[in-house]
This record gives C-alpha cells, structure tokens and sequence, in this order.
C-alpha cells in the first residue's frame, strides 16, 4: 500500500524517484538497513544520467550483491570469484566502446582477487571496478575478510579482530592509488546523506575518466552490513561512519588524472 | 505539535520497507516515525508528519526504494 | 586443405609454403580462424606459442597479452569471448591445472574458449578428457600428432567452440611446438554458424531486455532464464549430443590380430612400429583417437573387433587406457605398454618415446601367450 500523507501532489514535482530507470524490480532480499542497493541505485542513477546503458557491460562477482545481475538492466556478465577485473579486460579490449564496470565485495575483491584488480590497475585497463566493502563475506554469514578492521567482529573473529592472531587489514584502494596505471580512485560510503551525495559525485567522476580513456578508475564505497556486524539496522550507519571509515578514510586518493596510455586495445592501429 | 506548512512531500512504498529506520535516523525536520503496524512482510514501515521539507535524504539513505520525493513552489495552505 | 607436395587439386592461387615451426602454425592458423584475442602466461614449451601470437596479433582489433598468472589469462579470455570475439589461452600441463575453474566456468556459462595445451614430457589423458572443474561438463579435445595436424585442428576448434559455445582443447606437446616444418598455411571454411546474439555488447542496456552471461542462467526479472537446474540438464544434454556427432578417429590395418591404440605425437612412433613389424609378418594394426574426448569407443570397438590383443601405447602411468577398457568388452584382451618417462630436465618425453623401444615393447606383448 503506497501512502501519500500530507497535501497530496497537486503541483509538486518530482525531485527523486524510487525506482532507478536501470533497475527492472525494487523487491530485493537483501537485509533491512544493508547498504549494498543504496549503492547500485547510486551507480544506476550515474549511468543512466551520463546516457550510457546503451554502452555499458557490467561484471559482477560473488557476494550478496551478485544478486543484482537479475536486476539491472546493462548487459551483465557473471564471473568467478574475484576474476572481474581480468574479465572486465578482456571485454574492454573486444569492445573498446563499451563502458565496463566490476561489482564487487571485498571478499571478492581483497581476497580472492587482490592480484586481479592490481594487475588491471597497472595495466591502465580502462575499466571501472567498483568494491563494496562491507569489511565482511556477507553472503556466506559474516566471516573474516582481508578488509575487515582491527576490533571488528565476525563469525571468524567473534572477539574482534586482533592483529596478533589475524593481521591486519589490506587498504586496497591505497594500493591502487599507488599503481601508475590508475587515472582515479576515490572512496566513498553510503551511511548518511552527504556521504551518499559525495559517493554519486565519485562514481560520476570515475566513469568520466573511463570514457576520457585516462585509465584505471576504482570507487570503493563502505557499505553497511549490519546483519554481519551484529549492529542493528538503524545503527549501522553510525557503525560504519566510525568503525570502518575510521579505517578506511574517505575521499579522493588521486590528484591529477595520468596521461593517457597503458593497455592498448583493439581500436589502436 | 503546531500544524507546519509543507514544502516537500513523499510517496512511501510502504510493502517495500524492511524496517530498518534509517529514513527516521535522517530526516533532518525528524517528520518520519514508524508505524504501530505491520505490512505484509511483517515489518513497521515510515509515516509522515508535517513538515516535511523535500530534501529528499529519507530517499538518499533508503536500501529498499520506498520514497518517491516532491517538492512545491510555495508553502500549500 | 593443408599440403606439403604442393598439389592443390586446382583452386585458387596456392600459398606459399614457408618453413614454420608448431607453436607459429597454430598462432597462424588462430588468427585465419579470426581468433581476435590471445592471453597466455609464459611456460615451457608453451611459451614459443605465446610468443607467436604477441609477434602476429597486431592490427585493429588484435590483442594479445602476456597476462599476470593463467588464471588471469583464462579469465581474460572468458571476458573477451563473451562479447562474441574468437579468443584463446594456453599452457602446458602444469599451466592448465590453473585453468581448471575458467574452462569449467566457460562450459557452464556457455562463452566458447579454445585451450592450447603444449604439454610437456607426459600425455595427461585425464586431464585434458576429466579436467578439475566444477560442475557436468565435457571438453572437446583434439589431439594432433604432428604440426600439420595442428594447424588443421587449430582452425576447426574454433568452429567447434562457437557451434557447441563451449571450451575446447588442442592437445599438443614439445614436439609440435618445437618442430619446424615446410608448410602451405590455407584458411579452411567449416559452413555456416548461428549468429551470436547472445553477446554481450552493452546495446539493448535500458531496453528491459538486456544481456545476462552466467553459470546459473536465471536470466532477468523481465526476461528470466531457465534457472540453474534446467539449465544445467540442457548443458549435459548437450555434451551428450556432441559425443554422439564429434568423435574423429584414424586407424589402420583392421581385424589384425594386434591393434595397439595410442594418440598424439606418439602415434606417429607407433605407426612406424607397425609398418616395420608388417613388413616382418606380423598381423599388427593402429588405432589413434583424433577426439580425446568424446573418445570414439564404438568406432574402437569395430577396429579391434578382431583382434587377440589391444596394446596400449601412452607415455604416462596409463590414463586412456581405462577408457579402451570401458570400450571393449573384453578386457582380457588389453595391456598397457606404455610408462612413464622423462628425460633429465623433466620437461620433455624421454627414452620411452622412441621406435626402438616401442617396439620391444610390442614384440615382447606379441611374445606372451596371455597378457593383460
């Protein structure tokens, strides 16, 4: 039942919609309070503003967002767990045209596949891997991620994560930035309404660069799981505002976009 | 409460919400509460109070694309 | 049709022949087949190949890449099939083991990669014909025995992929890669294919009926797929169907008393075994399974219908025996006379693999009253 409470809509225009052009349903599984479709709809609502679902070709790895390749409507390619990047290469190489972008979980893409998206991003691939990173492999329960922050519960680390016994976490995006084939990587998050602004405004950014041809864009953006972190879904942006941007600092880790260059691809003569 | 005029209002899908409050936790003129009931999922959902200003965070922040947002030109009556 | 006499039955102006090695046969014969995207990770004897197609994968629309790891090459692959090219990797043995999950992967989400396994000093029969991967899944593999043969296989796997969308294997070894040969390279016509309209190329984004590639194949909300369990019948439906339509085999001498089966470059060895103990008498014949998989067993079965003896010649500890035995009712009538064998640096066949010992092999089975 929709409720409309207050004058009704008589005059008034629309300033934000529900339901994303992009997204072909709004039911979804995911948990109350998860921050994992606040995310897509922010990476949705970018492609379909800079008019390129006609262009674009999603790779979405494993993890609770793998859910998505039901709904989004770009062509989608399902892949193993933490190849994205490398199929992402091969896509952009055959079709140089297209708009690639990876969808992934830091279990997907911190473990799994840290040398993927390393390798792609020194290779100056032109795609965009987007992490999720939740600090947990969400869709198995909640366990133990290379990206899950000292003092962080998990079902392998129920008394926290102590460096001692598990390490510590890898700040992939940091090493990225690093990578003279990356063009631009920033990190966003999604716990509260400017955050959520500034995550759009990167995603654009990122994808901007990829069709500029500058190079490796990377948006990480902290996502809420408050199922995995045993917080309750209305603190969880609180949670990850503290704990895990805490850790992971948000903003832009690249100044200037690099020259053009690395990874030639089928259209160069 | 004293009756405010409204600058903005929303559409709340109220069979998409999962209760997760988080609408209630943004919205900056605090005219979200959630309900004594329940939809058909078994979760309490949003309700409006007056005053809403069309800022369109309960949107931003929402996981289950409940909210709809409007804004009008001038306070309505 | 691939020559080396120069004859060319009368068509159009022939190619000149040019003295090529293995690995730049099948690079040439890729990119005649319009093998568009190469990625490979160096590994003996692999890497002569790798390095053919980095030096001719050049021009618009070319890409080869000397990718990080196997898996990254495989993966790469995947991606680059998925939009509709004709794309390929490779490796030896030790490299394919890699693999594994990719070929699987491409088997079940149906975007068809063709596999060149330059192997090393053992004939991984099961490897090639069982693989390590996930799920209910067959790879067509084609074993040439010679460079000639490879060019020619190379060629048609990438029909075969694209007609069945699915992973293919070129079974070579160092022999072939490494051998140089006078050869007259043609492009071969394999007759039409379905379109792929099942490419991904981003066009139909927004439309409500976008693209979906995935192993599960439970397609989209507004256009759903089959699901994961109807999907993956129809997958092993389909590898039946290629078993019954895609075995290629050749043999020789028939009904001789002896036939000793053996594939790849060892056939060749065994062939000349054979012509040599002919011409001393003896009742001996060949078979040699172009398909390692689907493996022709009835055609198998016919060939040695009348033989005492079936003698299996493979280097390795015996792996395409076991599928003989699963061919021929009698099994009594089946040895193993094939082993192990390197030479010292591990990587290449060693003293097994030579006509001499072949055929003592031979001779000492045609010696025993009973073998088996």
């Amino acid at each position: 039942m929709t409720t409309t409470q207050g004058p009704g809509l008589s005059g008034a225009r629309q300033v934000a919609q529900a339901r994303p052009n992009l997204l072909q349903t709004t039911e979804h599984h995911f948990c109350a309070g998860c921050g994992e479709p606040i995310a897509m709809r922010l990476i949705l609502e970018v492609i379909d503003e800079l008019d390129l679902a006609q262009r674009t070709i999603a790779v979405v790895g494993h993890g609770c967002y793998g859910g998505f390749v039901r709904q989004i409507d770009v062509d989608v390619l399902q892949c193993l767990h933490g190849r994205a990047p490398s199929c992402a290469t091969g896509i952009k190489r055959m079709r140089p045209d297209s708009v690639v972008f990876t969808l992934q979980g830091d279990g997907d893409m911190v473990n799994e596949g840290l040398q993927e998206v390393l390798h792609t991003a020194a290779r100056g691939e032109r795609v965009t891997c987007v992490l999720l990173n939740n600090g947990v492999f969400g869709d198995t329960g909640g366990h133990l991620t290379a990206a899950t922050v000292l003092g962080q519960r998990t079902k392998t680390s129920l008394s926290g994560r102590e460096a001692a016994e598990h390490g510590y976490p890898i700040p992939v995006a940091d090493l990225v930035a690093s990578l003279r084939g990356t063009a631009y990587v920033a990190r966003a998050a999604v716990h509260n309404g400017p955050a959520i602004v500034t995550a759009k405004r990167v995603l654009r950014r990122a994808f901007e660069h990829q069709l500029n041809g500058d190079g490796f864009t990377l948006v990480e953006i902290l996502t809420m799981c408050p199922t995995g972190w045993f917080v309750s879904p209305a603190s969880g942006g609180t949670y990850s505002e503290t704990t895990l941007a805490g850790a992971y600092p948000l903003g832009e880790l690249t100044t200037a976009p690099k020259p053009a260059g690395g990874g030639n691809d089928a259209a160069a003569g | 409460m004293t009756a405010e005029p409204y600058r903005g209002t929303v559409t709340i899908a109220s069979e998409r919400c999962k209760g997760c409050e988080l609408c209630v936790v943004a919205c900056p003129p605090r005219v979200l509460s959630m309900s004594d009931d329940v939809n058909e999922a078994g979760y309490r959902y949003p309700l409006l109070a007056p005053g809403c200003i069309g800022c369109s965070l309960c949107h931003a922040v929402c996981p289950d694309f409940v909210f709809d947002v409007y804004r009008f030109p001038l306070p309505a009556e | 049709m691939i020559t080396t006499d120069g004859s060319n039955a009368g068509q159009r102006e022939p190619a000149m022949p040019e003295l090529y090695s293995g690995s730049e046969v099948i690079a040439r014969s890729a990119i005649m087949a319009g093998c568009r995207f190469f990625a490979g990770y160096p590994m003996s004897p692999f890497t002569e190949l790798l390095e053919s197609f980095s030096k001719l994968m050049t021009g618009p629309g070319r890409v080869c890449v000397n990718a990080e790891s196997e898996i990254e090459g495989a993966n790469m692959v995947i991606g680059a099939a998925a939009t509709g090219a004709r794309a390929a990797t490779g490796s030896c043995g030790q490299g394919i083991a890699l693999m594994q999950e990719a070929i699987a992967e491409s088997a079940l989400n149906q975007t068809p990669i063709v596999v060149f396994n330059m192997a090393r000093g053992q004939q991984d029969y099961f490897q090639a014909t069982r693989g390590g991967g996930w799920g209910d899944y067959r790879t067509i593999t084609l074993a040439p025995k010679d460079v000639f043969e490879a060019g020619e296989h190379t060629q048609l796997l990438f029909h075969l992929a694209d007609k069945y969308r699915a992973p293919v294997l070129l079974y070579g070894d160092h022999f072939i890669a490494h051998t140089e040969v006078s050869i007259r390279l043609e492009a071969r016509e394999f007759g039409p294919l379905h379109p792929k309209d099942w490419a991904l190329d981003g066009a139909l984004g927004g439309t409500g009926r976008s693209r979906q590639i995935w192993t599960w194949n439970s397609g989209k909300v507004l256009s759903p797929g089959p699901g994961p369990d109807e999907h993956w019948r129809r997958i092993g439906a389909k590898f039946e169907a290629i078993a019954a339509a895609e075995q290629r085999w050749e043999s020789a001498h028939e009904g001789a008393d002896t036939m000793i089966v053996s594939f790849g470059t060892a056939a060749v060895f065994v062939e000349r075994v054979v012509a040599d103990l002919r011409a001393e008498g003896h009742s001996v014949g060949w078979f040699r399974p172009i398909t390692l998989w689907p493996f022709p067993a009835a055609a198998l079965e016919r060939a040695a219908a009348g033989a005492s003896r079936v003698l299996v010649f493979e280097v390795n500890a015996g792996q395409m025996v076991e599928d003989v035995r699963l061919a021929l009712p009698d099994r009594s009538r089946i040895a193993s006379i094939g082993g192990v064998s390197f030479d010292d640096s591990g990587l290449r066949y060693g003293t097994l693999m030579d006509v001499p010992e072949i055929r003592a092999r031979v001779v000492g089975a045609l010696s025993r009253e009973r073998i088996g």
